[in-house]
């Protein structure tokens, strides 16, 4: 049998059932009403957790963003201070921490696509359950028990398969989010570790240390070249020349 | 006739339709049956647009049976097996 009508089969069979347990069929009426409401408290729960989810994997990229251009920085001191070697080993970290990110832009979209999903869901089932309430009411007011039998069948029936429809979307959407989460949560866990973390928390390369190490001497060579500076300047005061482009500040100082 | 896409909603859609929707619904059969990924993915993806194109969404608050019922967007062919499979898959 075609796909279409087997599943269409599935569905209404699932309808059916859950009519037929009651004795009075106005009963289900109100069962079918609290049943709808607890759903669509799920499928709004459900679009809470994959905004959670979402957003974790939103600070995880912002992490990643900033730490990457912690190293693309050191790369830069580094070269600067012509260490090559150290310079490529940032851009070897920075590199690693891209795929990180391409991974994450990934599963954000999909975190985004299944939230914009099961947003409309929630929305759908709101509207129906809406619908249901009214003919709910009248039907209650109106038919006796064996003339609501039809009225009830047609608002049930219609409810229920999309019921059914949003409880198989929710229960996917968190079978998707799980799976993410627990990558999310593997990469946190990497974070912590410092394998992902910037070049300066590792004990094997310490980029950071090393940067610090060759600007402190550059601080030293520098400030012996101004002492030197202030020196000839002073000598050339000596001996009645103005002083080049030497600002007045740091003559004073000195 | 009322054709629910799942997760996505319901379409009215033309009777006249039904002959080339069952043309499209049985190359999607027979790539699940000869477990063709490829072949799935493309006839699944004109049947679900042939629909889409063809119908006119229910509105969110009408009340009212499908007469079929087609998988969502992006199930996979294994997914769409274990649906017809495993009625159990269905909650509700």
């Amino acid at each position: 049998m075609s796909i279409m009508k087997r599943l269409g089969l599935i569905f209404r069979s699932k309808a059916n059932t859950a009519l037929d347990r009651a004795e009075d069929p106005r009963q289900t009426l109100d069962y079918s009403y609290q049943r709808q409401l607890e759903l669509l408290q799920k499928v709004r729960r459900g679009v809470a957790d994959v905004a959670t989810s979402r957003k974790r994997v939103e600070l995880q990229m912002n992490q990643l963003q900033q730490q990457g251009d912690k190293l693309q920085g050191q790369a830069q001191k580094a070269l600067a201070a012509g260490r090559e070697d150290l310079a490529r080993e940032a851009l070897t970290r920075r590199s690693a921490l891209l795929t990180q990110t391409q991974d994450l832009e990934t599963q954000h979209a999909q975190l985004q696509g299944e939230e914009e999903k099961l947003t409309l869901a929630s929305q759908r089932l709101q509207a129906k359950v809406e619908s249901f309430r009214t003919r709910k009411e009248t039907i209650k007011a109106t038919y006796t028990a064996a003339e609501a039998q039809t009225k009830i069948g047609e608002a049930f029936s219609g409810v229920s398969e999309e019921m059914s429809d949003v409880g198989l979307a929710v229960q996917r959407a968190e079978d998707k989010t799980a799976s993410m989460q627990a990558r999310a949560g593997a990469i946190d866990e990497l974070m912590a570790s410092g394998a992902l973390d910037d070049a300066s928390a590792s004990p094997n390369s310490d980029i950071d240390r090393e940067l610090a190490a060759l600007s402190a001497g550059s601080d030293v060579d520098s400030e012996l070249a101004a002492m030197k500076q202030q020196l000839g300047s002073a000598e050339r005061q000596a001996l009645g020349e103005a002083p080049a482009e030497q600002p007045d500040e740091q003559t004073k100082e000195g | 006739m009322i054709i629910r896409i799942m997760a996505e909603g319901q379409y009215e859609v033309a009777d006249d339709e039904l002959e080339a929707l069952n043309v499209l619904d049985a190359e999607v059969e027979s790539a699940v049956l000869a477990d063709d990924a490829d072949a799935f993915g493309s006839a699944f993806a004109q049947l679900l647009d042939r629909v889409r194109s063809h119908g006119t969404a229910v509105a969110d608050d009408t009340l009212v049976d499908s007469d079929l019922v087609l998988p969502p967007g992006d199930a996979d062919l294994h997914e769409v097996a274990a649906m017809l499979g495993d009625s159990g898959l269905i909650p509700g």
